[in-house]
């Protein structure tokens, strides 16, 4: 049997869908039994989101008040404290589990396999490297934990409909407080969440301004989309950093996605290529983002994208 | 503080289009520019300001890797670092023994700070940094965008998928950039004449005994599946009627 901990992401109230990516990953593993583990100073509710995810064999609420906040330092002490009664422990590949599974992989001395794509055995996994550009099969030592991070846009949420178990557990660990959060400035908006969005558009450098970028947004409106943008757009401080999609950025994919005045730089392209439908409207037909376009439009975005925002 | 030590890693160039060898052994490496892992370029620049604040003395190079990385050290030393270490080996070492052999040379140098970029563009493991700060036991600030020292502590903020997240740690730490840290400079003629004569320490990586840590086999590298060339069309008609088409309108 594999036994599997799965760190539950959430903001204190709501489970992220990212919990879910991972339960879909780890029942492709041979015999799975799963358990994920929702660290909180009142993981109450967030549990109970857990149970419902259907795979799920229980759930561990472990409530710390040093847990209010999602550090690394502070979570993967509690986390290896668990750790002897699994095979295996899984986070998303989000900024969350990037940040606290390699803490946990080291505590536990292990390496971590990073961005699994698919299961290919108990130990065996693929994961990309190089931008996407080559995709390699990785073995994992027998005889040790495997602690990876779970590439979300390649797994569908599990469904819910589940009522697992849920067990309160006290932490052991002794946590450090060496590391002290104090704020998070969120762009918080009415959207639709990028990372889970059906429908994604996004800006590039050739929207030229942070004005500019109303079309874009009035158009994600009418597809009632979520709002992404390149890293160049990104870096011109056209919009905030949470929107960037690509290599360093998001990985997402949506079942459509329009690209508007992007080029498809190799390392945006890595964040799009599990997108359903790419739809590229761009005034340069050269650009590379025409080639992996399901649908290209050439011209002037200024006037097509008020266009389409009409049409539809 | 006294030293800042910051990661340099060798790895394919930002503007290399990378091909799969034939034989799924690899990528294509032979006769490919090579260049500092952009990532780690911008921990240098950051260590290279703080010490020009007057808040560090000493910022040394460190790059774990075949010989041929000295070229990259040198690029850090014209850059402005103060000396650089080369830990040598040609051997594909794992993310968990970087960190061992970065927590070696910390015990050796005490540095207030190590700086290292979030990931290699090569690998994509973003792993060493938070590794290192875990067998450390000190605190790891990652995907930092902002950095500012005061003293015995540090506030960072970080990109992290909600937005900026800013957090305090006590020093010493792990602090690993993201793209926004900062533009790092670029390298001046005179400087590279400078830099050759700056100390470039070359230690085999068998010196360092470190325990090797389980290692993941990489068994087959492939291309990934490619997406197939679509349609074009002509205007805004012809593109919502292709959506429609596609049941996506």
């Amino acid at each position: 049997m594999a036994k599997v901990l799965i760190i539950a992401e959430h903001d204190g109230t709501e489970l992220n869908p990212s919990t879910a990516k991972c339960v879909t990953c780890a029942a492709q593993l041979p015999e799975a039994d799963i358990t994920i583990a929702v660290f909180s100073n009142s993981p109450g509710a967030v549990a109970s989101q857990a149970a419902t995810i259907e795979s799920v064999n229980r759930v561990l609420a472990v409530a710390d008040d040093s847990s209010e906040h999602a550090l690394a330092a502070t979570l993967a002490p509690q986390i290896v404290a668990l750790m002897g009664d699994y095979d295996y422990a899984f986070g998303p590949s989000t900024t969350f589990g990037k940040d606290l599974m390699p803490r946990v992989a080291a505590l536990a001395g292990v390496n971590q396999i990073s961005d699994i794509m698919s299961v290919e055995g108990s130990h065996t996994f693929k994961r990309p490297v190089y931008a996407g550009n080559a995709i390699v099969t990785v073995k994992a030592p027998d005889g040790h934990p495997v602690v990876a991070t779970v590439r979300t846009a390649s797994w569908p949420a599990a469904g819910t409909g589940n009522s697992a178990s849920v067990e309160e557990i006290a932490n052991n660990a002794a946590v450090p407080s060496h590391t002290r959060f104090v704020e998070l400035q969120s762009g918080k908006s009415d959207r639709p969440d990028l990372q889970t969005a059906a429908r994604v558009v996004s800006g590039g450098r050739a929207l030229g301004s942070s004005e500019n970028f109303d079309i874009i947004y009035a158009l994600a409106d009418k597809l009632d989309a979520g709002v992404g943008a390149s890293r160049a757009a990104v870096d011109a401080g056209y919009v905030p950093n949470d929107m960037q999609v690509g290599q360093t950025g998001k990985i997402i994919a949506p079942e459509l996605y329009v690209a508007i005045g992007i080029s498809g730089a190799i390392q945006h392209l890595t964040g799009i290529k599990d997108a359903g439908t790419i739809v590229a409207i761009n005034k340069d037909e050269e650009a590379p983002i025409f080639d992996v376009a399901d649908i290209g439009l050439v011209g002037d975005l200024f006037s097509i994208v008020p266009e389409l925002t009409d049409a539809l | 503080m006294d030293k800042i030590l910051v990661g340099l890693k060798r790895a394919v160039d930002y503007n290399v289009r990378v091909r799969v060898r034939n034989d799924g052994s690899g990528v294509e490496t032979d006769g490919v520019k090579m260049s500092i892992n952009p990532f780690d370029e911008i921990a240098l620049e950051e260590a290279l300001r703080i010490k020009e604040r007057g808040e560090a003395s000493e910022v040394i190079v460190v790059s774990i890797g075949p010989a041929e990385a000295q070229q990259q050290l040198r690029t850090g030393l014209a850059m402005g670092a103060d000396r650089a270490i080369l830990v040598e080996s040609s051997e594909s070492i794992d993310p968990l023994d970087r960190a061992r052999v970065f927590l070696e040379l910390i015990n050796r140098e005490q540095p207030g700070l190590v700086i290292l970029g979030k990931q290699a563009i090569d690998d994509d493991n973003n792993q060493t940094g938070q590794m290192l700060a875990a067998i450390w036991d000190r605190p790891q600030a990652s995907f930092a965008s902002k950095v500012e020292l005061n003293g015995d502590s540090a506030r960072v903020t970080r990109e992290v998928d909600a937005g900026l997240e800013t957090i305090e740690i006590d020093l010493p730490a792990v602090i690993t950039t993201d793209l926004r840290l900062n533009e790092p400079r670029y390298v001046k003629l005179p400087d590279i004449m400078k830099a050759k004569k700056k100390p470039l320490d070359q230690v085999p990586l068998a010196e360092f005994k470190i325990e090797r840590s389980p290692a993941l086999e990489e068994t087959f590298f492939e291309p990934p599946s490619a997406r197939q060339k679509g349609v074009m069309v002509n205007d805004v008609a012809g593109l919502v009627s292709a959506l429609k088409d596609k049941g996506l309108i």
